[in-house]
C-alpha cells in the first residue's frame, strides 16, 4: 500500500511562510518586536551606508482589536537613508533573498529577510499589500505591492513617479495582526539600547497610544562605512570555492588565488601552492587551470585553504566597529552614569572571518544595582536568550568582580559588549544569541578585565575621596566632645582644636 | 587599718580619673592627637599569677589614638565615662550599668547598646585598675551580711553614722552604701561565706555567728564583685579568715574559687580576690563521709569538672583530690542536704568539725 509521494519545489517565500518561528515571528507580541527591529535596522544600515545622519520615525496604530485579543495594527516607517533604485524596488521589497547584502561586508541583517519577512507576515495576516515610496537620486516613486509566496515573487498593484525631489529615503505602510501590549517592553528596552549604540541618530517612535518616544542624537560623527571584501581562505568552504572558481576569469591557479581571496598576494600564493602541491600529489599546481579541478581535488584544496597557517588574518577594513568615543557617548546619554569607560580590541578572526569586539562599562547614574549586559552584534542589541551568549558567560562565570573589588549583586555596574563582525556566529536564524567561539571568547574577556580594571580604578579613588570626606565628618563629630568631656572631668576651660581638626584628614595613622 | 578605707579608695579613684582626663587634656594643648594605653584584655593577655594566686592581665598594652578614625568614638565614649565616673564619685551618687547606658542616651555621646557602654565601662576599670565600684556603679544583684560589726556609712545624708550588723535579722544587703563604709571593730574573728540565702538565713537562726564567733556573708551564686571586694577587705583590713561554703557540685566548686583568685573576666582589677580564703566545703567527700542524699552529675557537671581538672587554680590541694572523687562517686548533693539530720546538724555538727579540721592545718 505505497502512496505516491509528491516532490515538489518550494519557494523561499513559502519557506519562511512555513517556518515563521525561526524568524522571530512565533506569535503576535513577538511578531510585533521583530517587525520594529527589522524596519529599524534595515532604515540604520541604509542612512549608515549612505553617510547621513539617521533620522527615523516609526509610528504604530491600532485599525482594530479582533476577536482573539489582537489588534490589527498599521505600521509606518520613514528614514533618510539612500533609497531604492526604482528598478529594484518590486525585488528589493517584495522577494525574499533579493537584496545587497550578499557581499562580505558587515551590516545589521545579513539574511536578507528580515524586512520582508515583516511584509510577509503583515501579508498573511492581514491580507493587505505593503506601500512604498521612495526617493532616489532626485526622484521619488510610489508602489503598491503583494508577495506571492507561493512563486517568490512581488506583485506590482500599483507603480508611479511622485515628483522629483532632493529626499532620499524610503516610506513604508502596512498592515500587520500583532499584540502591542505584550510587546512595548521589549519594544521600548530595543530602542533604547539602540540608541545606545547609535548616538549619531535621532529615532522617534509612536506607539499605539499615541504616546511619542524619541532618542535624540548626540553627535553627526558616524562610524566609517565598512567596505566589501573579498573571502579569507580560512573562511571558505567546498561550495564556496566552487562558486568562486566558475565566477572567476583566472586561467591558472596562481591568478585564481590573489583574484579571488582576501590576504593572497604573489608570494603568499606561490609559497601556499608548493606546500599544497604536496599534499595534495600534484605536480605544477600553480599553472593548472583552476575549472579543472576534479571534485576530489577540490574538496582537497579547500582543505588545504583552511589548515594553511601562512595566510595573514583578515584585515578589519569591511568590519565598521562603533567606535570607543561614539560608544562612550551613547552610553552617556542613554545611562548618565558617573563612570564611562569604552576600548575596542585589536581585530581578530575566527575561522576566516575578522572581527572586533568592542566593549564599554560604566558605573552609578542611571544603571540600578546589580550588573547588567547590553549585548550588540553588528550595532543590533541582542535582548533574548541572555544566559545562552559568550558575553553572558564572561561577564557571569569567568569574571570575578570580587576580585576588582567590585560586588556583582549590589554595585550599579552596566558592560555593553559589541562584536563587529562579516558574519556573527549566532546559535540560531532569531540572532539572539552568540555562540562561544574560543577566540571571540577571549577577546571579550581580555576587554572586560581591562575596562573592569579602570573601572576599579575609578571606584578606589571615589570611595578614597568619600573616606576621607567621612573620616573629616568623624573628627569633626567626635574630638570636641571628647575635649569637652575631659575638660569638665578636671573643671578646666575647653583648649581650641581647630588647628588639629585641619590637620586630621592628612594625619592617617591606622593601626 | 585606713589605709584602704572606703574614702580613701574614691578618693585614689577620682585622682586616677582625673589624671587619665589631663593626659588627653596635655596632648591636646601640645598640638597633638591624644593617644591613650591601656591593657589589652584579650585571651592571650589573661595570665594566671602563681605569686599572686589570681588571674591578671599581662604586659601588652593597645594603645587608643585620637588620630585614627576608628579610635576616635570610643576614646570619646572612653572620656565620657570617665567624666560621668568623677561627678559619681564628687557628687556621692550611685548607678547601675544600665544607667550609664540610659545616661549616654541622653547625652551627645552615642552608644548603639549597653554592652557598648559596659565595655568602655571596662575599659576605665583597666586603665584606673579599680573594679567600678570604686566610682560608684554598682551590680543589680545584691548579696547581704551579718554579723557583730560596727560600720560607719560614707555615704551622702548618712555620713559618720554607725550601726552594728546585728541589728537587722535579715541581714544588711551589700549595697554601694555599705560596700563603701569604713569598719570601725568587730568581736568576730572569722568569715563565714555561704553560697545561698536560705542557708544564710539558716545559719542566723542557728546563731552560727555567735557559736563561730562570725561575721556571715551570702553570695546569691557568684559573688558580685563589690562583695567580692568587702570579702577581700575583712580579710586584709581586719585580718580575719575568710571560710567559704557552696554546694558540693562544680557550680559550688567555681564560686569558691572565684572569690579566692579572681575570674578572668575581671583580670584586669587587681584586689578583688582573697588568696586566703578557705574553702570549707561542701566536699564530694562529705556525701559519703555524711551519707548525703545526692544526685547524679549530669553530662554538663562533668563536662565542667573536666574543665576545671585543668584549670591552672585547681591545681592545688583539696580541690585536686575533691574533683577526683567527683569522677568517682558521679553524685552532687547540696547545702541543704545536712536537714536530713536536722535543722541545726549542719551549724552544729558539720561546720563545727570542718572549721576544726581548717584551723588545725
Amino acid at each position: 500500500m505505497l502512496s505516491k509521494e509528491s516532490f515538489r519545489e518550494i519557494s523561499p517565500a513559502d519557506f519562511f511562510y512555513r517556518n515563521r518561528d525561526i524568524a522571530g515571528f512565533s506569535n503576535p507580541s513577538r511578531a510585533v518586536y521583530s517587525t520594529i527591529r527589522e524596519i529599524l535596522e534595515n532604515s540604520l544600515d541604509a542612512c549608515e551606508i549612505g553617510g547621513f545622519p539617521p533620522d527615523i520615525l516609526i509610528k504604530l496604530e491600532t485599525l482594530e482589536y479582533t476577536p482573539s485579543g489582537t489588534q490589527i495594527l498599521k505600521i509606518t516607517a520613514i528614514d533618510n537613508g539612500t533609497g531604492v533604485p526604482h528598478k529594484y524596488v518590486p525585488q528589493a521589497f517584495g522577494q525574499v533573498f533579493f537584496g545587497s547584502k550578499y557581499v562580505l561586508r558587515q551590516s545589521r541583517g545579513t539574511f536578507g529577510l528580515g524586512g520582508k519577512m515583516a511584509y510577509l507576515y503583515g501579508q498573511i495576516t492581514t491580507h493587505t499589500p505593503l506601500h512604498v515610496i521612495t526617493g532616489y537620486h532626485g526622484k521619488v516613486h510610489e508602489y503598491l505591492l503583494r508577495i506571492d509566496i507561493q512563486r517568490n515573487q512581488p506583485i506590482i498593484l500599483k507603480e508611479s513617479f511622485v515628483k522629483r525631489s532632493k529626499w532620499h529615503g524610503v516610506l513604508l505602510e502596512f498592515n500587520l495582526e500583532g499584540n502591542y501590549r505584550l510587546a512595548s517592553a521589549k519594544i521600548l528596552e530595543y530602542l533604547k539600547e539602540t540608541a545606545m549604540v547609535t548616538p549619531y541618530a535621532n529615532i522617534t517612535f509612536i506607539d499605539p497610544d499615541g504616546r511619542l518616544i524619541r532618542f535624540y542624537r548626540v553627535t553627526r560623527e558616524m562610524p566609517t562605512p565598512p567596505r566589501e571584501t573579498l573571502p579569507h581562505p580560512h573562511g571558505v568552504d567546498v561550495e564556496g570555492l566552487r562558486r568562486l572558481i566558475s565566477t572567476s576569469n583566472a586561467k591558472d591557479m596562481k591568478t585564481f588565488l590573489t583574484t579571488s581571496f582576501h590576504r593572497i598576494g604573489p608570494a603568499t600564493a606561490n609559497s601556499f601552492l608548493s606546500w599544497a602541491s604536496k599534499i595534495m600529489k600534484k605536480h605544477n599546481l600553480k599553472k593548472l587551470n583552476p575549472k579543472k579541478l576534479t571534485h576530489e581535488e577540490l574538496v582537497m584544496l579547500a582543505r588545504c585553504l583552511h589548515s594553511y597557517d601562512g595566510f595573514l588574518l583578515p584585515d578589519a577594513s569591511c568590519l565598521s566597529p562603533i567606535g570607543p568615543q561614539l560608544l562612550k557617548k551613547g552610553i552617556q546619554k542613554e545611562l548618565k552614569p558617573e563612570f564611562v569607560e569604552a576600548i575596542a580590541r585589536k581585530p581578530s578572526a575566527y575561522s576566516g572571518h575578522p572581527f572586533i569586539v568592542e566593549a564599554a562599562i560604566a558605573y552609578g547614574g542611571n544603571i540600578p544595582p546589580g550588573i547588567k549586559l547590553y549585548r550588540f552584534a553588528n550595532r543590533i542589541p541582542l535582548l533574548y536568550d541572555e544566559s545562552s551568549d559568550v558575553s553572558w558567560k564572561v561577564v557571569f562565570q569567568l569574571i570575578n568582580w570580587k576580585y576588582y573589588k567590585i560586588d556583582p549583586n549590589n554595585d550599579p555596574v552596566a558592560v555593553a559588549i559589541h562584536i563587529a563582525s562579516t558574519k556573527i556566529p549566532y546559535k540560531t536564524v532569531g540572532k539572539e544569541f552568540i555562540a562561544d567561539r574560543p577566540e571571540i571568547e577571549r577577546e571579550i574577556l581580555n576587554a572586560v578585565r581591562e575596562l573592569t580594571r579602570k573601572l576599579s580604578r575609578f571606584i578606589a579613588k571615589r570611595e578614597k575621596i568619600k573616606y576621607q570626606s567621612k573620616r573629616f565628618n568623624v573628627f569633626k563629630k567626635y574630638l570636641p566632645v571628647m575635649v569637652k568631656y575631659a575638660a569638665l572631668t578636671v573643671n578646666r576651660p575647653i583648649p581650641d582644636i581647630s588647628k588639629l581638626l585641619k590637620r586630621s584628614p592628612i594625619n592617617d595613622e591606622e593601626t | 587599718m585606713k589605709k584602704h578605707s572606703a574614702p580613701e579608695i574614691k578618693k585614689e579613684t577620682l585622682y586616677l580619673i582625673e589624671s587619665f582626663a589631663i593626659e588627653i587634656l596635655k596632648q591636646i594643648e601640645k598640638g597633638q592627637f591624644p593617644t591613650i594605653e591601656l591593657p589589652a584584655r584579650t585571651t592571650g593577655n589573661i595570665v594566671y599569677d602563681q605569686r599572686l594566686r589570681q588571674y591578671v592581665l599581662g604586659n601588652k598594652v593597645i594603645r587608643r589614638r585620637a588620630s585614627n578614625v576608628k579610635h576616635l568614638r570610643p576614646l570619646t565614649q572612653l572620656t565620657w565615662v570617665a567624666y560621668i565616673a568623677s561627678m559619681l564619685i564628687k557628687e556621692g551618687k550611685s548607678s547601675t550599668l544600665r544607667d550609664v547606658f540610659y545616661m549616654a542616651s541622653g547625652s551627645d555621646v552615642p552608644f548603639s547598646s549597653q554592652d557598648e557602654s559596659d565595655r568602655i565601662i571596662t575599659e576605665l576599670e583597666s586603665i584606673l585598675k579599680h573594679p567600678r565600684e570604686h566610682f560608684n556603679i554598682y551590680p543589680e544583684e545584691r548579696s547581704a551580711i551579718f554579723g557583730d560589726l560596727d560600720i560607719e556609712y560614707t555615704v551622702k545624708g548618712y555620713e559618720g553614722r554607725v550601726i552594728n550588723l546585728t541589728m537587722f535579722p535579715d541581714g544588711v544587703v551589700i549595697g554601694p552604701a555599705l560596700a563603701s563604709s569604713n569598719f570601725i571593730q568587730t568581736s568576730a574573728d572569722k568569715v563565714i561565706v555561704i553560697e545561698k540565702s536560705a542557708m544564710f538565713t539558716r545559719f542566723i537562726e542557728e546563731e552560727a555567728w555567735r557559736k563561730f564567733n562570725a561575721i556571715l556573708i551570702h553570695t546569691m551564686g557568684q559573688a558580685p564583685r563589690s562583695t567580692r571586694v568587702l570579702i577581700r577587705r575583712l580579710n586584709q583590713e581586719l585580718n580575719l579568715p575568710v571560710y567559704l561554703f557552696a554546694d558540693a557540685d562544680p557550680w559550688g566548686l567555681h564560686i569558691c574559687q572565684v572569690i579566692i583568685s579572681g575570674s578572668a573576666n575581671a583580670a584586669h582589677i587587681p584586689e578583688l580576690a582573697t588568696p586566703d580564703a578557705k574553702w570549707a566545703g561542701v566536699y564530694a567527700s562529705d556525701i559519703t563521709k555524711y551519707d548525703l542524699p545526692s544526685e547524679k552529675l549530669s553530662e554538663v557537671d562533668l563536662k565542667r569538672l573536666k574543665e576545671l581538672l585543668r584549670d591552672p587554680r585547681y591545681q592545688s590541694e583539696p580541690w585536686k583530690s575533691e574533683i577526683s572523687y567527683f569522677f568517682e562517686v558521679k553524685k552532687k548533693a547540696e547545702q541543704e542536704a545536712f536537714s536530713k539530720y536536722g535543722l541545726s546538724f549542719i551549724v552544729d555538727e558539720y561546720l563545727k568539725a570542718r572549721l576544726e579540721e581548717l584551723e588545725s592545718l
